[in-house]
């Protein structure tokens, strides 16, 4: 057996046979071919047709709508304008590899141009593209895997476009080679509850069907497990889920000191879900949802309606509410409709809303109708302040709409530094980890190439949270989290021990986080706290908290 | 036999495309027959061909011509017509 060293996502453990997702197949060179054309030809005939009766082989085992998706693919594959095209090139001395991608991609601009539904289709010929080439080298097709059984997926990272393709009832577990606790796919995971270790390089080398265990508390895979540690595992497994279906008690330290645990939520839609979880409240409603959809500000009235749904969920409960985030990546054309180079530093969250201050005394209406409504304890705040002036403006305008509870959102690093001065303000703030960790880092957080800077760990962030933290304890106010960090087990502990009251996460990360506060004291979690902020990097701060918690 | 040609109303709702355009090829290549179809008065494309058949854009409402040349050229028509008329999407 081997211990391959990852980052796990979550406390979960898991085991089975991997399934590798295949790498993107280069583009073929358009060298001439070595073989007469009449041997070209004979393997295009051969690789078409073998990709063909294989995706009438998975249609037939799919059935229903994926059938006849299945089966038109197999058409594609064997298509007689296709074929001809195919021809011509071959008959011009190039390569089979080379005709088979430069006539597919002719037909996949010509559907491109032709726009809609038809340019949808696009991807459907490119996957049959790509399954030919790879029939015609003689190597898997790349993709996500279906082998037919539940399986273990190895892949270098997952892209959004395969998660869509991918189905997680098949998927025990999910391990990268590349990636981080902060990569798609371990906020996929922590979405779904998927068991996953992130970032394991040494795992290029596992095969296709070989038995892994895959335990995200320990950041490890185990290759070639012994009859024992597969038991093991499996009871670990066991436990942890009739654990998750015990008894669900109020968010709390080994030591009684309470930490409510909140939901994040998106949507009215999602409450009874939280709730069915355990979230004993709302630590950030998004309100965009409203918006995102239409080319003119929703009514008074919809809102009004869609937070009334919402609060009605959480009687006598905490729901804190965001007002509009418009802006970076969230552009809304009737807020904003100038282009800005650097729309992250731009127009957006409060400024944009102070811009449009029609929009956001709407929304204030709407809310106190609400509120006045239900028995819910509404709270609401502002995103992207970056200034103690922005904290007095917002807060005095929600207080003339009678909004009892009035905060901020703590993303920007001027305002964590200035936490002491916009709290005596305030009556909350919360604490947005991803944008903070995005504005402190100065990394685009949705650039690839600088994902490896969006890290919550680091100490640079870990320090801007404790001067909020610091300063909610000095002026009795409470600080929440409610950004990706709160849903790391560990991490959250470090974040109560940094002066945080409440931490909000999606509702499938509740259980674990409840689990590991449970196991330290607050004056314990100030130990590891103090040990994270002391590293050097992200990575350090990770480990020295890990031996801290451990110790 | 000289070829025979037949102009149709497409029935189905969303066009010729994905299922209906599937359905549609598959019977033209198992007709055994060469069978063209063409868009109003465009070119016509292999109607055997998913791929012709798709990029054609046909929509629910267009008017098609579709040209059979061979043995049983009549039946084949019929039967292509019934397809196109139809609309399987209210299946």
């Amino acid at each position: 057996m081997a211990e391959l060293r990852g980052v796990g996502i979550g406390l979960g453990v898991a085991q089975g046979p991997v399934a590798r997702m295949a790498e993107p197949l280069p583009a073929p060179s358009d060298a001439p071919s070595a073989r007469s054309a009449d041997e070209e030809t004979a393997r295009v005939k051969d690789a078409v047709g073998g990709v063909a009766r294989e995706l009438e082989q998975r249609g037939a085992l799919a059935g229903g709508a994926a059938q006849d998706v299945l089966e038109a693919q197999a058409m594609m594959a064997e298509d007689p304008s296709l074929e001809s095209e195919i021809d011509t090139r071959i008959a011009t001395g190039k390569t089979a590899e080379w005709a088979v991608f430069d006539a597919f991609a002719s037909f996949r601009d010509q559907l491109v141009a032709m726009g809609g539904y038809l340019g949808e289709r696009a991807a459907d010929l490119d996957d049959v593209a790509q399954r030919v080439i790879a029939h015609l080298r003689g190597v898997p097709a790349p993709g996500v895997p279906d082998p037919g059984h539940p399986f273990v997926l190895v892949a270098k990272d997952l892209a959004p476009a395969d998660t869509a393709l991918l189905d997680l009832d098949k998927v025990l577990a999910l391990v990268t080679t590349e990636g981080g606790p902060t990569s798609h796919t371990a906020i996929l995971a922590r979405e779904k509850s998927i068991v996953a270790v992130v970032g394991v390089a040494a795992a290029a080398g596992l095969a296709d069907g070989e038995t892994v265990i895959v335990d995200a508390a320990k950041g490890v895979v185990t290759t070639e497990p012994t009859a024992d540690e597969l038991a093991q595992a499996q009871n670990r497994a066991d436990a942890r889920r009739s654990a998750s279906s015990a008894p669900i008690t109020p968010g709390a330290l080994a030591d009684g000191t309470a930490v409510p645990l909140l939901a994040n939520l998106g949507k009215p839609g999602g409450a009874a879900e939280a709730v069915e979880l355990g979230a004993e409240g709302v630590g950030l409603f998004r309100t965009e949802f409203l918006f995102l959809s239409s080319s003119q500000a929703p009514t008074v009235e919809q809102q009004r309606a869609a937070y009334t749904e919402l609060l009605e969920a959480f009687p006598g409960k905490k729901v804190v509410v965001r007002t509009l985030d418009a802006g970076a990546d969230k552009p809304l054309a009737f807020l904003n409709d100038a282009h800005e180079e650097n729309p992250a530093l731009g127009l957006r969250g409060i400024r944009a809303l102070r811009a449009s201050e029609d929009i956001l005394r709407e929304q204030l209406t709407a809310l106190q109708q609400a509120d006045a409504a239900t028995n819910a304890d509404l709270w609401v705040m502002a995103p992207m302040v970056a200034t103690v002036e922005e904290t007095e403006y917002f807060v005095e305008l929600a207080r003339d709409y009678g909004v009892k509870t009035a905060g901020i959102m703590v993303e920007v690093p001027s305002i964590a530094l200035m936490a002491d001065r916009a709290l005596a303000y305030a009556d909350f703030a919360s604490i947005g980890t991803n944008d903070l960790t995005q504005y402190t880092m100065a990394a685009d957080r949705l650039l690839g190439s600088v994902a490896s800077f969006q890290d919550p760990w680091h100490p640079a962030v870990l320090r801007l949270i404790r001067e909020v933290g610091e300063a909610g304890r000095v002026q009795g106010k409470p600080v929440g989290i409610c950004g990706e960090a709160a849903a790391d087990p560990l991490l959250a502990v470090v974040l109560v021990g940094l002066g945080a009251t409440s931490l909000s996460m999606a509702p499938t990360a509740l259980a674990d986080v409840r689990a590991t506060l449970l196991l330290h004291s607050l004056d314990e979690a100030r130990a590891i706290a103090e040990a994270a902020l002391t590293a050097n990097d992200a990575a350090s701060a990770r480990t020295a908290a890990q031996e801290a918690a451990t110790r | 036999m000289p070829p025979i040609s037949r102009t149709v109303h497409i029935g189905s709702s969303h066009g010729l495309h994905a299922r209906p355009a599937k359905l549609f090829a598959q019977a033209a290549k198992e007709s055994g027959i060469p069978v063209t179809i063409a868009k109003g008065s465009g070119a016509p494309a292999n109607a055997a061909s998913i791929l012709g058949v798709i990029a054609l854009g046909v929509e629910h409402g267009d008017y098609v011509t579709l040209t059979a040349d061979g043995d049983g050229a009549e039946g084949v028509l019929d039967t292509l017509s019934e397809l196109l008329t139809t609309d399987h999407d209210a299946e």
